[in-house]
């Protein structure tokens, strides 16, 4: 059966891609908070934030990125949790199929709706007035890290897209993800917190992240925030994915 | 089809099925056999342990004890196999809500790698009198119009064990008479139907055996005739006829079933 794998995954990927085009308010609705946050530091909060960047948004648009992937996977696991209940799910794995191939087509359909949600976001950061020097091999290496931390997010989304009880209990698990970024280095430097704050903040995953895109925008050497991010992402991606798979079996037996 | 034609014999063999979660004990020792190109119904109450049955013979639970075969197959080791030849209709209409009919069709179709999937789904759209809406989204469709497009997503690839977990629960008398329509249909091409209900009068009105699951067992396994024998004897009395509520719809409503044409489905009441 599993010769069946790219092929199956591709039917059914295909399929919830058409739930995305066919319904693009879930897509605008990823990118409404992030620019709403982006709108309202820049031009609200950001003349008293001294964040040592020419302009301010520069500075944001790492952190606005992180938090547009982690409100975009919080969709993830509401269409895992909408197939399960609706028995649509069950239909699949009673069906010829490469069975594994029904999660596979949420993660990639995951990534593609994040992908565009980003884009929509720096089309708008761009408007705003974000510009980064940055060339080619910067520029892939930030989308390959975005990438990279969408794929270990949605395997984190799986896990309550297959045992939630309720459609909010599904998305639920996106709050924390969407307010870390606010205790890290994504609004303000992190020297201007009170100790204990800056201790999480200077040693959470958000940070290294935001800083290795951030030198990516502004074509600083990279330093060891670049291996300490990509340790964090491969890191819960592998634990999201084994977490996820053991839900799997539990409900599929 | 490839893998199908095993071997003789019932196309379905449970033989002392027990599954329990935690502390409930749901099946306690289930027994039976469906033969080739029969209607078999499970009958039950709610929770007896109807849907556990169907599960485990489409692969999506595992018996604690027991085994099970579908078509030769056992559903436990040769899974794959058995998942070849079946096809499982929930308890819940599950059709794609934002796809259109067509497109449903079309999706299992791919799954199943079969060539031609256009084909096949106007094939089952006119057979199931859903051409007319084969276009729209389902979310738009009626409760029968959606059951009805649940159990042609069924049929594709001619699976020759079908199973179908309450196909009328929550239907209309109109919608319940379209479906019955369809699985009658579906033995007279020969396919073995495994359904459960908790409606009396559907075991009677379509299955050739009926067996009652209570308390984890099957208590009775038989024909209408064989179950009707076990009662105490007949008594003659005369009883005036009523018409049922139901006759009174239907006579109202002026749809005997036999029209099952899409559009159908939302008129009821007066012309407008």
């Amino acid at each position: 059966m599993t010769m069946h794998f790219l092929g199956d995954t591709a039917v059914l990927m295909g399929r919830s891609l058409r739930h995305i085009t066919r319904s693009l308010d879930t897509i605008i609705t990823t990118t409404i908070m992030p620019i709403a946050f982006m709108l309202l530091f820049v031009y609200v909060f950001g003349g008293a934030i001294k964040s040592g960047s020419h302009s301010y948004v520069n500075y944001l648009l790492p952190g606005i990125l992180i938090i547009t992937i982690a409100s975009g996977i919080a969709y993830t696991a509401l269409r895992l949790f909408m197939d399960m209940q609706s028995g649509i799910f069950e239909r699949f794995q009673s069906m010829p199929i490469a069975r594994s191939s029904v999660l596979w087509a949420h993660v990639l359909t995951s990534l593609v709706a994040n992908l565009i949600s980003i884009a929509i976001v720096v089309l708008v950061a761009l408007l705003m007035g974000f510009r980064s020097g940055a060339g080619v091999l910067a520029w892939l290496a930030v989308v390959g890290i975005l990438i990279l931390l969408t794929l270990a997010l949605t395997w984190v989304a799986v896990i309550p897209g297959l045992s939630a009880k309720s459609a909010d209990g599904a998305g639920a698990f996106a709050y924390p993800l969407i307010f870390l970024p606010f205790i890290s280095s994504a609004f303000v430097p992190t020297h201007t917190m009170p100790g204990p704050v800056r201790a999480f903040a200077e040693n959470q995953p958000v940070t290294s992240i935001v800083n290795a895109i951030r030198d990516l925008f502004t074509q600083k050497p990279i330093g060891t925030d670049i291996w300490i991010d990509l340790a964090w992402c491969v890191g819960i991606l592998i634990v999201a994915y084994m977490v996820a798979m053991v839900t799997y079996r539990r409900k599929i037996c | 089809m490839n893998s199908g034609n095993q071997v003789q014999g019932p196309a379905i063999h449970v033989k002392g099925l027990e599954k329990s979660y935690k502390k409930l004990e749901v099946l306690r020792g289930v027994d039976f056999d469906v033969a080739r190109g029969s209607i078999f119904a499970l009958l039950g109450s709610n929770g007896a342990g109807k849907t556990t049955v169907v599960n485990i013979l489409s692969t999506l639970l595992k018996a604690n004890a027991g085994t099970a075969s579908v078509n030769g197959f056992d559903v436990a080791a040769q899974a794959a196999d058995v998942r070849e030849c079946i096809s499982l209709t929930g308890q819940f209409a599950a059709v794609d809500e934002i796809l259109s009919g067509r497109e449903n069709l079309v999706l299992v179709a791919h799954l199943r790698h079969l060539k031609d999937s256009g084909t096949i789904a106007d094939d089952l759209l006119d057979r199931f009198s859903l051409t007319d809406a084969a276009a729209r989204k389902v979310s738009t469709y009626s409760g029968g119009m959606r059951r009805r497009l649940d159990i042609a997503m069924s049929l594709i690839g001619n699976p020759q064990v079908i199973f179908l977990d309450e196909p009328t629960a929550g239907l209309d008398p109109q919608a319940r008479i379209e479906v019955w329509r369809a699985v009658k249909e579906l033995a007279e091409h020969g396919t073995t139907v495994l359904l459960t209900t908790q409606y009396l009068d559907e075991a009677e009105q379509l299955a050739d055996r009926i067996a009652i699951l209570h308390g984890g067992r099957i208590i009775v396994n038989g024909t209408l005739a064989e179950l009707k024998q076990q009662l105490p004897a007949a008594k003659v009395e005369y009883v005036e006829k009523q018409p049922t509520l139901e006759d009174v719809f239907l006579a109202i409503v002026g749809n005997d079933g036999k029209d099952g044409d899409a559009g159908n489905d939302r008129s009821v009441g007066t012309d407008e």
